[in-house]
């Protein structure tokens, strides 16, 4: 199955956070939790941050897509924060530079060169300002859950 | 023109170098291009160092190869695409 399903408890909104390791503490902990996660993962994650950054500048909003070794995985899953402030992330295949990030886009990922569709998709959202900044702006739950799923799963 | 073997890598070899490795195959088919694609981490690159043309790499480097190494960002937010495709292009074309 290429398609995932995002979950209420997955999506975390108003996130506070003054920098990206509280930011990736909270919502490893909140993987873990719910059974997505190993206990592992948030500390390989907040690691693999330090020494591969994640975060994208993109046309809208900024974005970070941290994620970790599958070993650290349970099963598939995507938890997405919309920070109540942006904070800054480096800036993925570059040294000592920085974006200020307002969607995290947390990969529980259980399979290695699998889920093709399901990043393209999540890529294809990365290019369209308008779902970001739309994202971005949203508090309720479910409205993001709606957003992302018709364009991660169709 | 002897095909080229293109290293595809990432942080961790599952997210991003996925989706890079998928538009580089889609771009040598609709260029009639014949390439070997692998997809690595980066940790694994020095392991192909007599055998790559050339290096795709979303993630920090951090080091210098015998290939050349081409920045593959804007693949995931596809601002520059075009360029970064035209720079793959002509590497795989020499």
């Amino acid at each position: 199955m290429d398609t995932v399903c995002l979950e209420e408890s997955l999506i975390m909104v108003d996130l506070d956070g003054t920098t990206n390791e509280e930011v990736l503490q909270n919502m490893a902990k909140n993987l873990y939790e719910q059974g997505v996660v190993k206990e592992s993962y948030i500390d390989a994650v907040i690691e693999r941050e330090k020494t591969f950054p994640t975060g994208l500048p993109t046309l809208g909003c900024s974005v970070a897509i941290p994620h970790t070794d599958i070993e650290h995985v349970n099963r598939k899953a995507i938890s997405v924060a919309v920070l109540k402030n942006e904070v800054d992330f480096g800036i993925m295949g570059e040294i000592g530079t920085v974006t200020p990030v307002k969607l995290v886009f947390m990969l529980a990922m259980d399979q290695q060169h699998a889920q093709l569709k399901l990043l393209q998709s999540l890529m294809q959202i990365f290019q369209n300002e308008e779902t970001l900044n739309e994202i971005s702006r949203e508090h309720r739950k479910e409205k993001i859950i709606d957003l992302l799923e018709s364009k991660l799963n169709h | 023109m002897k095909k080229k073997t293109i290293l595809v890598a990432c942080g961790a070899g599952i997210a991003t170098s996925t989706v890079v490795n998928e538009a580089i195959l889609d771009m040598c088919s609709a260029n009639n291009i014949q390439a070997n694609l692998i997809q690595c981490k980066i940790t694994e690159v020095s392991g192909y160092l007599d055998s790559a043309d050339l290096l795709v790499t979303t993630t920090i480097t951090g080091k210098d190869y015998p290939f050349p190494v081409i920045n593959a960002r804007a693949f995931l937010t596809g601002i520059g695409l075009d360029d970064v495709k035209q720079q793959i292009l002509e590497e795989i074309k020499k």
